[in-house]
């Protein structure tokens, strides 16, 4: 949708994005609201190239790093768990109750347990990016497997198919657009589980950052991270938008 | 493919309720080899759950379903269907939706490709092998799904109102290539249709069904010679056929308004 703003729109969009700016300039330097709270545009700039000239780009790797692996995981494995709970209703009857009961828990609350298993390196946040991200997938996709249109499957057994090949040519595919729904959900949900790791325990990373930048009230320094993840996320959801336009003609 | 079917009954359990809904009851005929057989009979008569028999994708309550003398056991190769929703795969070009039965019955893509493209010209569907079914009218969609059956060469081909979706001239145009193509294949066909001209016109035998459950009410044989014209429509003969087929499907007719007036009971 955003793709396919007119200039104007464009040009509106520009204009508040600067007007915005200005105003939280002007509330900063004119001193009417104090700095330490709010920072201001131009500070979060200085404060950004000193960090970027102190090791910031390090905090953005590692956060990153964490990210992805933690994403990678649990796309592969929350794909491959909802294919499997979609398909075979016995396990789904069994598995079921688990993960909904799991996915039910405040998964916040088993970081401590994470950095106990895993110490405060990027695995325990690899694994609280994946708590965050694999259960919207697996129900996404289980839910995928189980709506395959019933006239769609009369098709394929009617030209004799094997289950291997109605797994293949139907359930995978019409499993798509559920798995790009599932992935919305869960990019949100590991980037929260990222931070958060961060800022409890861990040796770098942007949480990391912010979280000292808070405690030596370096309020710019917070800024900073606050608008890189930010970005993060906003780059994210338009490359998904990006991925869903090129599968949009799966959807039934 | 020779076709005996006796004492064919089908029985639904309605997944709510758990009810038992008879949609055919006692059905018995026979088609010889290269037949070209209509199926009518009031909606909701059991025509698709007949066809879906002789696929293989419904098995009968009771009864002998026998295909070339050996009972139907699941589907297979020598048969295919039309289905009456022309369920296509949205996620594959028109090309790759008429390869997809040859695919899987174990044909390469390359080859399936080949095999396609004279069907898909014979579909008019030339120039759209590479859109999506959400790109094309649900007349021409109606078209890949017959393309898709006939690309594979069934011994029996099941035919579920695959003209449904078309306008009156489409499908006197369509009526005519099915014929076309029966003439050369002469493969063994069931059409169901709800429209008598239109069986009068392809077929050699009509299987007339009562209202439900369905059972056979007639089999009437037509006798034009082939190949036909669209110009026996408009025959004396072809009106004392329609007009006798839709008496028998009147009195079917009135069979259903009064089922329903009796469902409506409190
Ligand atoms: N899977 C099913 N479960 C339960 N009932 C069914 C099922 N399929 C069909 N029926 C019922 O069986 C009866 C016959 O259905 P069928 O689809 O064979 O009718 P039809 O003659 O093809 O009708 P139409 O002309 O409307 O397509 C109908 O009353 C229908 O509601
Ligand atoms: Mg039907």
């Amino acid at each position: 949708m955003n793709s396919s703003l007119s200039r104007y729109e464009k040009l509106l969009v520009f204009g508040t994005t600067i007007i915005f700016l200005t105003i939280w300039e002007l509330l900063s330097s004119l001193k009417i609201v104090d700095p330490f709270f709010i920072s201001s545009p131009s500070r979060i700039i200085t404060s950004a190239q000193w960090l970027f000239a102190h090791g910031l780009w390090n905090d953005i790797r590692v956060s990153l790093e964490e990210f992805l692996w933690g994403m990678a995981l649990a796309i592969l494995f929350g794909v491959i768990l909802g294919w499997a709970l979609g398909w075979y209703r016995t396990l789904s009857v069994v598995v079921e109750p688990f993960i909904t009961m799991m996915n039910a828990a405040p998964r916040v609350a088993l970081l401590p347990l994470f950095i106990l298993w895993l110490g405060i390196g990027i695995e325990s946040k690899i694994a609280a990016v994946f708590m965050g991200a694999f259960f919207p997938i697996v129900f996404t996709v289980m839910k995928g497997v189980r709506t395959i249109d019933k006239g769609l499957f009369d098709l394929a057994r009617s030209f004799g198919a094997n289950d291997v090949q109605v797994f293949t040519t139907l359930a995978i595919p019409s499993s798509v657009p559920y798995i790009m729904t599932g992935l919305h959900i869960a990019v949100g949900r590991g980037l929260v589980g990222v931070v958060i790791g961060e800022l409890l325990a861990a040796q770098a990373g942007i949480g990391f950052m912010m979280s000292r930048a808070s405690s030596s009230f370096q309020t710019d320094k917070v800024f900073v991270g606050l608008v890189l993840l930010t970005g993060f996320g906003y780059v994210l959801t338009e490359v998904l938008k990006m991925i869903d336009k090129y599968f949009e003609s799966w959807r039934i | 493919m020779k076709i005996d079917i006796t004492g064919l009954s089908v029985e639904y359990i309605m997944r709510r309720s758990g009810d038992k809904l008879i949609a055919l009851k006692e059905v018995g005929f026979s088609i010889a080899t290269g037949k070209f057989v209509c199926v009518i009979g009031p909606s909701g008569c059991g025509k698709s759950t007949l066809l879906k028999v002789l696929a293989g994708l419904q098995s009968p309550s009771a009864g002998e379903v026998l295909l070339d003398a050996a009972p139907v056991q699941g589907p297979g190769k020598n048969r295919a269907m039309v289905f009456q929703s022309a369920a296509l795969l949205p996620w594959r070009t028109v090309l790759r939706n008429v390869t997809y039965g040859l695919e899987l019955q174990g044909v390469s893509i390359q080859e399936a490709e080949k095999i396609a493209g004279d069907f898909i010209d014979m579909a008019g569907l030339s120039g759209f092998e590479e859109s999506y079914p959400r790109e094309i009218s649900g007349g021409m969609q109606q078209r890949v799904n017959l393309a898709r059956a006939l690309v594979t060469r069934p011994d029996l081909l099941l035919m579920d109102e695959p003209f449904s979706n078309l306008d009156p001239q489409l499908r006197n145009v369509m009526q005519l290539e099915v014929e076309r193509i029966w003439e050369q294949t002469r493969q063994t066909t069931l059409f169901v249709t709800h429209l008598i001209n239109e069986a009068i016109f392809l077929a050699d035998e009509i299987i007339v069904l009562t209202a439900r459950p369905g059972r056979i009410k007639e089999i009437v044989p037509i006798n034009f010679p082939r190949p036909r014209k669209l110009g026996i429509k408009k025959t004396p003969e072809f009106h004392v056929l329609e007009d006798r087929l839709s008496e028998l499907m009147d009195q079917e007719f009135h069979e259903v308004v009064y089922q329903q007036s009796q469902d409506d009971r409190p």
